[in-house]
């Protein structure tokens, strides 16, 4: 068992003759919250989308708790225990809220009903379709979503759905939790209960956050440590406070 | 909460009731001895067959969302391989229920086996190319059957089909849309219905989220290719040869027609949808004659047209809502007479004034619960 949770080795991306991204060194210990931040286009959401098996990178390796799922597909990927959301919200917009959750407890092996189970509907399957529901319901009542379990996920506010998303996320029951931009577009009230909430996640679900996030005030009040990305390179790492406080980082937010 | 719960089970069961009580009426039908007409029986399995064929179809177009328009082709394999089974065994075991059912399972295992084939390469595709992948397969597989081996399937003079009893043909029918319905409705309703949905509603978030989307697609595409394969078989039950002329991408199109008139996703939409479109298919085909036959496309088409646009256009809103079978219903359930009451949705947006005036600044109360935020706006941060 490898010290770091997430371990990246050199890892980068290039689209034809684009760069997107080069020589990242990642290294996440178990249960920290780390930031990504850096301008539009640095690529933040590409290292997500590599991390993820979206895209196969070029060069680098990534290691999850040591084991290497470099080039794994993104099913692969999520059972071995890397949960994400997006940056422009992807629920199931057709299903209810329940089931949206329901859906992130799909692959977990003890809520497994095979294909002839659930046709005939044996007593195995309402078993486990009941210890499903029970599940989801009290992952929901974290993200304080339990009232609104039936309403459509498209008809929920914005915040919430972005909630709904990590909800569901955290239903796969992953070591590493991949948060793209979760405060984008709530109110400094729902922010703050998002930094309470995703600490409080942290602690009863024993995982690692790595978020990208825009808001300054909620990384350096989340994150332990940050990697500033520019351009696809590395800017700045280390505490947060000292990173984002490099006259380098300061000078590509503000330019000049 | 509890009445919802209640609606759900009802919507899910009134299938089950109302094809069950039709089968129950023509099962003692005859029983009884009272034969219904001649017409009316051979109206009867084309409904039937209709039906299996729609509620297939919307496992793949309605639920998982993939456009297929070669689901005649997969009846065409059923109809052929089942049917020719048919008269194998008809030699040996005679002409009853039991060859019936054996053809029945090797029509459908046959479709099913040419699904896993065509899906695993072509489900890879997404919307228009998939569309246009399934198209070919069932243009290619009438030309097959129609062509090759003709000492095996007859070439263009069909493919003769064992002369099973009629009378009792349309009774077999229905119970095998019962048995579809309990397959169909039995997996949507399961785990692996909402990883089918999942993939509908969002491809990305659901291979995110660890669904194995490749396994799905073609579970989906398979099950669906294989009541293709039974309703073929069916078919070919009902004609005295099996001509693959049948089989062309209109029939497909006219099973897609079914689905989409009776809603993606919706089973009994697909049922009556796919009776409709029978019987007018039907009722056109006999009852003008002459001159007037050339009008049965026209006729047909007017009314399709008709109702999608009753379905869909803006300016029926209101009256679409107004008499809705829906709202109809609940109106009986729940005595809302009150004038001031609003649907959920509506509520907030009534009390939200809607007329801003110029130059006026307008701010709409939010009620949020400040003492709970950590964040005191506008703190120095520690750096300084």
């Amino acid at each position: 068992m490898s010290e770091y949770v997430l371990e990246t080795q050199n890892l980068g991306i290039s689209f034809g003759g684009l760069k997107a991204v080069q020589g990242l060194d990642l290294k996440i210990k178990k249960n920290q919250i780390y930031g990504m931040v850096g301008p539009n286009g640095a690529g933040k959401t590409t290292v997500f989308n590599m991390l993820t098996g979206v895209y196969h990178p070029t060069t680098g390796k990534v290691f999850l708790c040591g084991e290497d799922i470099t080039g794994k597909s993104q099913e692969t990927i999520n059972h071995k225990g890397i949960a994400r959301t997006f940056q422009n919200i992807r629920l199931f917009n057709n299903m209810t809220v329940v089931r949206n959750v329901m859906v992130g407890l799909h692959n977990q092996k003890e809520y497994n009903s095979g294909f002839i189970t659930s046709v005939l509907r044996l007593p195995k399957h309402f078993r486990v379709e009941k210890q499903m529901r029970e599940k989801a319901k009290e992952i929901l009542r974290i993200f304080d979503l339990e009232a609104e379990r039936n309403n459509l996920s498209c008809n929920l506010p914005y915040g919430k759905q972005r909630k709904l998303e990590i909800a569901r996320a955290l239903a796969t029951n992953p070591k590493l939790l991949l948060l793209d931009e979760p405060a984008a577009g709530m109110n400094p009230n729902e922010t703050a209960e998002l930094m309470e909430t995703i600490r409080l996640i942290r602690d009863k679900f024993d995982i690692t956050v790595l978020l990208i996030e825009h808001d300054m005030k909620f990384v350096s009040g989340l994150c332990d440590e940050v990697t500033v990305l520019n351009f696809g390179t590395v800017l700045a790492k280390g505490k947060t406070a000292d990173a984002l406080n490099d006259p380098e980082v300061i000078k590509a937010y503000i330019g000049g | 909460m509890i009445k919802q719960l209640k609606n759900v089970k009802w919507k899910h069961f009134v299938n089950y009731i109302v094809v069950g009580a039709a089968l129950i009426v023509f099962a003692i039908l005859r029983l009884v001895g009272e034969d219904v007409p001649r017409s009316t029986q051979f109206l009867l399995q084309n409904i039937s067959i209709a039906m299996i064929l729609a509620v297939s179809l919307n496992l793949v177009v309605g639920f998982l969302g993939e456009l297929s328009l070669g689901h005649a082709g997969f009846m065409c394999v059923g109809a052929y391989l089942g049917g020719k089974i048919a008269s194998l065994l008809e030699a040996t075991l005679g002409n009853g229920p039991l060859t019936l059912l054996l053809s029945l399972v090797v029509g459908g295992l046959c479709a099913a086996v040419c699904g896993v084939i065509i899906g695993l390469p072509a489900l890879r595709l997404k919307g228009d190319y998939l569309a246009i992948v399934t198209l070919a397969f069932g243009e290619i597989v009438k030309v097959i059957f129609q062509n090759a081996a003709p000492k095996v399937f007859g070439g263009t003079l069909g493919l003769p089909t064992p002369k099973y009893s009629r009378h009792e043909l349309y009774i077999y029918g229905f119970a095998l849309v019962l048995i579809t319905l309990f397959v169909i409705q039995n997996l949507m309703r399961s785990r692996h219905g909402r990883a089918i949905t999942a993939i509908r509603d969002n491809e990305i978030a659901a291979r995110a989220t660890g669904i194995n989307i490749t396994k799905y697609k073609l579970m989906a595409f398979t099950i669906s290719a294989f009541f293709a394969g039974i309703a073929g078989v069916l078919f070919s039950y009902t004609q005295s040869s099996v001509q693959a002329v049948k089989f062309g991408y209109n029939y497909s199109i006219e099973i897609l027609v079914m689905v989409v008139l009776g809603g993606m996703g919706n089973i009994t939409g697909s049922l009556i949808s796919a009776t409709l479109i029978t019987y007018l298919n039907t009722v056109l085909a006999t009852k003008l004659e002459g001159d007037s036959a050339v009008l049965k496309d026209m006729v047909y088409a007017i009314i399709l047209i008709t109702i999608i646009i009753y379905r869909n256009a803006p300016g029926l809103k209101g009256f679409r809502e107004k008499y809705n079978f829906k709202n109809l219903i609940s109106k009986i359930h729940t005595k809302h007479h009150d004038p001031a009451y609003v649907k959920d949705d509506e509520a907030a947006w009534d009390r939200v004034p809607t007329k801003i005036h110029m130059d006026e600044i307008l701010s709409v109360d939010v009620s949020v619960d400040v003492s709970k935020s950590t964040l005191t706006p506008d703190k120095p941060s520690k750096e300084d």
